[in-house]
């Protein structure tokens, strides 16, 4: 039996309200299936399996927030019988009992039997009549919390629909997401100890090689420079290893790919940093239609939660906005943040030459515990270099 | 095609992309990214929209003739004619 938990989809996420069920039980899922929609501080998320299996029960009704960890879900494994899923239950449920303190123990859960709905102590102090409190049952509301206008303020149906449609409003978004900033913003800024190195890359070759790329193509084909910046990233990275992945309990785990966080910042306001996954690996039109419909899903709030859990390392550009630097703050538990400023003509110095180029400001921020400057400087240099051979970071798959 | 369809043509692509806006703040000599926040992204998806719209190619060397409001009406109304 497998069992399916909520999981953590950003730093500062400890818990999330279910929203919807994608699945019921009996459906075949694989991997990467949306199951649920779950409302975090940021936004809507599909949260995707990532095991093979058939849907056996679903232990959680939309509408109830969750603490990340809980189990949401019980599958059954290729091949598994419900007997067998029902003797794992009562195996776990009595080492969970073993576990337990004995003066609480957990009830073990009595399979294929639905227990009647004990009415906790607090509603029996409240007025209701039977059918709001049935009422309140269907609907998962707490009658301790509903106002009763009713004779000598008993709880009527209405007032308890009134209170579920006000529960299914969705938190007020921007506050949520300001909330969730500031706590991994400031998170960062006490834990990690940031050094920041920034170097000029001259962009003529890359900018002309683009333009001639996207000369011939409709509007719809073409590729913006923010995508050779990304694999130029993505392959400096390759090199430094130590500034892809986390800094967890005390120690660097590097990333399993190079999956890029990219900072897109929403129109209402605060910003969400998506990842788009195995970045080394895929050619610009590839890359392009994927940060395209990134940013289009971003905005739209519909991603999902492999790419908000999935990014190794973020990177940022404020040139459109027209700084020249950023100093980024990194994203715990990540372990660095590469900024991008404004490409603008400036002179520059060719081969004994003073000549005017286009030139962009790239800046590092880094986790001084798990890398040192010495090294972060040789990753720029390797990122300015990437974009020297433009041509070279046109390959991989599309 | 006249030119208020025109117009509505491209306040309706600009509106998709920037909510916020309304057609009336919008002055049509000034810069139109002094007064709209469109990023790179949001331009390319601007000109996607009127191409779907109006079948009209815009090739990026065309793009620093688009400044304002009234260069882009300009320049697909000849470019529709």
């Amino acid at each position: 039996m497998i069992e399916f938990k909520l999981p953590s989809l950003g730093a500062e996420m400890d818990e999330g309200t279910l929203l919807e069920w994608k699945v019921k039980p009996g459906d075949r899922v694989k991997k990467g299936d949306v199951v649920a929609v779950v409302d975090t501080s940021k936004s809507a998320i599909d949260v995707e399996i990532w095991e093979e299996g058939t849907i056996y029960e679903l232990m959680h009704e939309p509408k109830e927030t969750l603490p990340v960890g809980t189990v949401i879900a019980h599958l059954l494994e290729p091949g598994e019988t419900p007997e067998h899923a029902e003797e794992e239950k009562r195996r776990m449920a009595a080492e969970a009992k073993a576990a337990a303190p004995p003066a609480a123990p957990s009830p073990a859960p009595v399979p294929g039997l639905v227990p009647a709905p004990a009415p906790p102590s607090a509603e029996a102090r409240v007025r209701a009549s039977p059918a709001a409190r049935q009422r309140a049952r269907d609907l998962n509301v707490d009658l301790a919390v509903v106002t009763g206008t009713g004779p000598h303020g008993a709880i009527t149906i209405e007032d308890v629909e009134k209170a579920a449609a006000a529960a299914a409003q969705p938190p007020d978004r921007a506050t949520e997401m300001r909330r969730a900033i500031a706590a991994a913003m400031a998170r960062s800024k006490r834990e990690i100890p940031h050094y920041y190195l920034a170097t000029d890359i001259p962009l003529a070759r890359a900018s002309q090689w683009l333009t001639a790329r996207n000369e011939q193509r409709s509007v719809t084909e073409r590729v913006l420079m923010a995508v050779p910046l990304l694999k130029a990233v993505a392959l400096a990275l390759k090199r430094y290893p130590e500034l892809n992945g986390f800094f967890r309990d005390g120690a660097f785990v590097p990333g399993a790919g190079i999956h890029l966080g990219v900072a897109i910042s929403l129109r209402q306001g605060g910003l969400i940093a998506p990842a788009i996954r195995d970045v080394d690996r895929k050619g610009l039109d590839e890359l392009m239609r994927a940060l395209s419909d990134l940013v289009g899903r971003a905005r739209a709030l519909t991603l999902r939660s492999s790419e908000m859990s999935d990014a190794t390392v973020t990177v940022t550009n404020l040139g459109d906005q027209g700084v020249d630097l950023v100093h980024g703050v990194i994203y715990p538990p990540q372990v660095a943040l590469i900024g991008f400023g404004k490409i603008t003509q400036r002179p520059w110095v060719e081969d004994g030459k003073v000549v005017v180029a286009p030139v962009l400001t790239a800046s590092l921020s880094a986790d001084h515990r798990a890398s040192d400057g010495h090294r972060g400087a040789l990753f720029l240099v390797e990122l300015a270099r990437a974009l020297q051979d433009p041509e070279k970071l046109d390959t991989g798959t599309g | 095609m006249d030119e208020q369809a025109l117009r509505n043509a491209v306040f309706d692509a600009l509106h998709r992309i920037a909510p916020e806006i309304k057609p009336a703040d919008l002055e049509a000599g000034t810069p139109l990214r002094d007064q709209v926040d469109l990023d790179s992204m949001d331009w390319l998806n601007l000109l996607d929209a009127l191409h779907a719209k109006l079948a009209v190619e815009i090739p990026e060397a065309d793009y620093e003739k688009l400044v304002t409001m009234n260069d882009l009406l300009a320049y697909l109304k000849r470019k529709v004619g």
